[in-house]
């Protein structure tokens, strides 16, 4: 990298110097015929300068960004964990190619024409208004390119967005100030439990809404997510505040946390933690999850780790989840009588024998009124 | 050369009709109705703003570029905005760059661009004495005023200025809880932006009907200059998008202020779970991006028109395919409002919507594509005379170019997952809008300068100008799109808490380095403007021999200004190098009868209706009752 703005600089450097000298021997030439017409001038050293100039821009230039893309090139799209991943780089870099041509082709006219054609005295241009049949190539062959490009990327996005596989393993992952929140179904049912943001408190930071059962066993975590490699994930995505936006560099993930309305993003991560550090090179290599929708100061901060493993060490650590309820006992006041039964099955015996009796431990009622609001799974 | 002779002679017969008593001054130079004085306030809060706007960048690109920096120094300007460690204050940080984004998208690019060049050109080359309300024009501008001095004042209060972006998406906008400056920040944005609103409607409602009922005689639409055309259409989008802008920032007001839900659903806060259920946020995106992506246009459009008279003349050529420039402008304003969600590809919205909206925004791809090439065609086999203006008109065509076709990319709904929201996105837009249009400001101002002043600038200088900022503005933006490529995110205070994002910490310090060069280049251009505007060489008539009606104006238009009778038109604007002719340029005003020696076979027909078009009753202000 140090070299790419080596490059750069010099180039700049070059650059500078050049303008400098060159406009400064102009400038005494100027100075001198200042009460002559506009007309005499036009012609001038400063025309030819300009003129040169557009082509050792183009010439320099073409050069600066060859050699910094070849140094930056192992920085670009950091290699992609996921099958869904891999196919829209492979689009990236068509389309980059694509434009990369049309970049250096039309850039390459435009100051190789301002050069060619910069003023003679006496020349007169040519008067070339209109060519029909050149303007319709232009026109169509634009065309066609864009339409082949909407079509294979339509392709892609079908894919990716259309419904997550029957064995999708589903997250939810909730975006708050400033940090994420993680809830996985649990080991029972594989079901996420309803949720409603009025029950949100200190301890309750999602709004597990225990009157469901199927969130007896759900467990939540705010440190780091975990899945297993090769399987459908898909990300239930929502937020507690203001907007967040999920974003996995390495699964090219990204979606929106949007409040009061969930949103989804299916994918399958195929290389585990390890298996990237080995390709990597680097043994403290960590997928990371990073907020992409401006959400306040600690914006930039709001940084998880998400850790692939095989199927059998994700089932290891899912095993060692204790389940929210579990964790937080005193919230058995709010399972509703009839189910208290089986939700007792989650409460440690130590806290089993208390909790239920002591009311005044239970958390208080203000979302009470709340539970009928839209709290969709 | 017929068109000093015409001017003479219409001189000749002199002011007859001024019998307009002196103006006080406060009437002539502050509350003037007078389009060239309005255009010249416009050009001068917009380089006010555009310094301001420049200057806030270049502190969060202290930041990014030198995390470690000490910016005690910075203390007396910004006070406790420097946080104890001597670095910028994380909430001020975002705050910078929401007024970045918001002084220089509306107040420079649309006010001052179009605010300026509409206003003076538009009675100037469709031949009008003046705007078709010169008092609805004054208003105009003293809304912008008073929305312009909110805004500054914004940025002085103790919350500090609005920080949720320039596109203020609610919840966080809407919720001081959220972010100290959702709090009075925030609302002085929304008073200035509906004044501002107020400011741009007004303006382009005139617009719109000095191009449609002030033209001169002969000035049919087929005969206008391609300024004009950019300036009618741009007023067009401004006229439907910014009522939308105004209703969406009123509901927000709404959400703000009273209560209402249109915006916030089921939010939990500040230790309390809110009432607010039922709104969206996604609602606000599509308010906001069907004015946002329409104000691209807004902003890029007259730029182009600017190119296109500065490229035509300058390389005495016609301009390539004018019908097809007017038409692909059509179509650009036509498909820049329906294009608005690709914006939103990863909100949430309907990934059915998303491939819709892939397919329009891949469609507007090819009207400008038909742009670029035209401007390239108009430069081959021309006799190129490279002028600052047009140094900064070939400038713009590049930045087009080159920031246009990443929107290829960023259209493409399956390949933005990865990159919207980073810097590529910073990159391509920067380019694309923001270079290009400030080239279109910089390029009207070189070469209009002497109509507006009766002087010319440094040429010289302009070239200096010209390289060092062409130069330093491909250094700032194209390594951006490297730091996108890598993923990473913008309105990011700092890269260090990610390892995915700490590699090109190197690469932020040259882009920031390179920003800090740009910017100072830019007061060659300031010294220039002011020093030009009282010590300029004294201008010629027509100092670029150009065809368009303001060169047949004195070289200090008065009030009305064309002394004698508003010269007819026969002719288009592109007659340059005309096979047969005497000179390389015939203005707009020379009759086809005057010029046998190179008119083509249809236009001989074309001497028979002269006649006509002199005889036609026009709109000159000057000879109605009053």
């Amino acid at each position: 990298m140090v070299y790419v703005v080596g490059l750069l600089s010099l180039v700049f450097l070059v650059l500078a110097i050049l303008v400098l000298t060159r406009l400064t021997s102009i400038l005494k030439g100027v100075n001198a015929g200042d009460t002559t017409e506009e007309i005499e001038r036009i012609g001038g050293t400063g025309n030819r300068v300009n003129a040169f100039l557009f082509i050792g821009f183009f010439v320099v230039g073409a050069i600066a960004v060859a050699w910094s893309f070849l140094h930056a090139r192992q920085y670009f799209l950091p290699e992609a964990s996921s099958p869904h991943g891999r196919h829209t780089d492979g689009l990236f870099w068509l389309v980059m190619a694509i434009i990369t041509i049309a970049f250096v082709v039309t850039n390459a006219l435009l100051f190789f024409f301002a050069y060619k054609y910069q003023y003679r005295k006496g020349h007169k241009a040519t008067y070339y208004p209109e060519n029909h049949k050149l303007e319709l190539i232009w026109t169509v062959i634009p065309a066609v390119v864009m339409a082949l490009l909407v079509f294979t990327g339509w392709r892609a996005w079908r894919d990716i967005t259309s419904e997550a596989p029957e064995n999708a393993l589903n997250i939810e992952i909730v975006g708050r100030q400033f940090n994420w929140e993680m809830r996985y179904p649990g080991v029972d049912n594989n079901k996420l439990g309803n949720y409603n943001y009025k029950l949100i408190d200190a301890n309750n930071v999602i709004g597990l809404d225990l009157e469901d059962e199927a969130s007896f066993d759900d467990v939540t975590t705010s440190t780091e997510m975990h899945i297993p490699v090769n399987r459908p994930v898909l990300l239930k995505i929502r937020a507690r505040d203001v907007l967040h936006s999920v974003f996995i560099p390495h699964m090219r993930v990204k979606m929106d946390a949007v409040p009061g309305m969930p949103t989804r993003f299916w994918f399958i991560a195929d290389k585990t933690t390890d298996e990237m550090r080995n390709e990597t090179g680097n043994p403290d290599f960590k997928y990371e999850i990073a907020c992409t929708e401006v959400c306040g100061q600690g914006h930039f901060s709001m940084r998880t780790t998400l850790v692939v493993e095989d199927e059998e060490s994700y089932n290891k650590w899912m095993a060692q989840q204790k389940p929210w309820l579990t964790k937080n006992p005193d919230y058995l006041a709010r399972v509703p009588d009839k189910l208290k039964a089986k939700a007792a099955k989650y409460i440690p015996a130590d806290a089993g024998a208390q909790a239920p009796s002591d009311s005044t431990a239970a958390p208080a009622e203000e979302g009470a009124g709340a539970a009928p609001s839209a709290a969709l799974r | 050369m017929a068109s000093v002779e015409t001017n003479a002679a219409a001189a000749a017969h002199v002011e007859e009709h001024d019998h307009h008593e002196e103006l006080s001054f406060i009437r002539k130079y502050i509350f003037s109705e007078d389009h060239k004085v309005i255009a010249k306030q416009y050009m001068f809060s917009g380089v006010f703003w555009a310094i301001i706007g420049a200057s806030l960048s270049i502190l969060f690109r202290l930041q990014l570029g030198f995390p470690n920096l000490n910016l005690e120094w910075l203390r007396p300007i910004l006070g406790n905005w420097i946080d104890d460690s001597g670095k910028l204050d994380k909430e001020f940080y975002l705050a910078l760059v929401t007024m970045h984004g918001t002084i220089m998208v509306f107040f420079v690019l649309t006010a001052g661009l179009s605010g300026t060049f509409s206003n003076f050109l538009i009675p100037l080359q469709v031949g009008a004495r003046d705007m078709a309300s010169g008092f609805l024009n004054m208003l105009s501008y003293w809304f912008f005023f008073l929305s312009s001095v909110i805004m500054f004042g914004s940025l002085f209060i103790e919350t500090g200025p609005a920080s949720g972006g320039w596109v203020i998406y609610p919840p966080l906008s809407a919720l001081p809880q959220a972010m100290s400056g959702s709090g009075l920040g925030m609302s002085l944005w929304l008073i200035s932006m509906a004044l501002f609103i107020v400011s741009q409607l007004l303006g382009g409602i005139n617009y719109i009907t000095t191009v449609i009922n002030l033209r001169t005689r002969g000035m049919s639409f087929s005969k206008m200059p391609l300024t004009i055309w950019a300036f009618l259409l741009t007023a067009v989008l401004g006229l439907i998008s910014f009522p939308v802008l105004l209703s969406a920032a009123l509901l927000l007001i709404f959400d703000r202020s009273m209560g209402t839900s249109f915006y916030l659903s089921e939010i939990y806060i500040g230790g309390e779970a809110l009432p607010n259920v039922g709104g969206s946020p996604i609602l606000f995106q599509h308010l906001f991006w069907f004015l946002g992506h329409p104000e691209v246009y807004i902003v890029l459009l007259p730029a182009l028109g600017i190119t296109s008279e500065i490229i035509a003349t300058n390389s005495r050529k016609p301009i390539f395919g004018y019908r097809a420039m007017i038409a692909s402008m059509i179509g650009i304003a036509f498909l820049a409002f329906i294009v608005w969600a690709h914006h939103m590809f990863v909100t949430g919205m309907n990934p059915f919507l998303g491939s819709i909206f892939m397919f329009l925004t891949l469609i507007i791809a090819v009207p400008s594509a038909v742009k670029a090439f035209n401007y390239i065609t108009t430069l081959w086999r021309g006799n190129i005379v490279f002028t600052p203006a047009m140094l900064f008109s070939i400038g713009l065509v590049s930045f087009f170019i080159s920031g246009g076709l990443t929107g290829i990319i960023l259209g493409n709904s399956a390949l933005d997952i990865q990159l919207h929201d980073t810097y590529f996105v910073v990159a391509h837009f920067h380019l694309v809008m923001g270079a290009a249009s400030a080239f279109g400001f910089l390029a009207g101002v070189y070469h209009w300068f002497p109509k507006f002043f009766g002087r010319m600038m440094n040429k010289t200088l302009g070239y200096i100008h010209f390289w060092f900022t062409f130069v330093g503005i491909y250094l700032v933006f194209f390594p951006m799109h490297y730091i996108g490529i890598a993923g990473f995110p913008r309105r990011y205070y700092s890269f260090t808490s990610y390892e995915a994002f700490r590699t090109f910490g190197d690469l932020n310090m040259f882009v920031s380095i390179a920003a800090i060069f740009t910017f100072a280049a830019q007061f060659l251009f300031l010294w220039n403007f002011f020093y030009s505007i009282f010590r300029g060489r004294k201008a010629p008539q027509n100092p670029w021999r150009s065809n368009t009606l303001e060169w047949t104006t004195p070289v200090n238009p008065g009030h009305g200004n064309w002394p004698g009778e508003i010269p007819a038109v026969y002719r288009w604007p592109y007659d340059y190098s005309k096979p047969g002719a005497n000179d390389d340029f015939i203005p707009q005003n020379v009759p086809y009868s005057q010029t046998p020696e190179s008119n083509l076979p249809h236009e001989n027909a074309l001497i028979a209706l002269e006649k006509e078009i002199e005889a036609q009753n026009y709109n000159d202000q000057f000879k109605q009752p009053h």
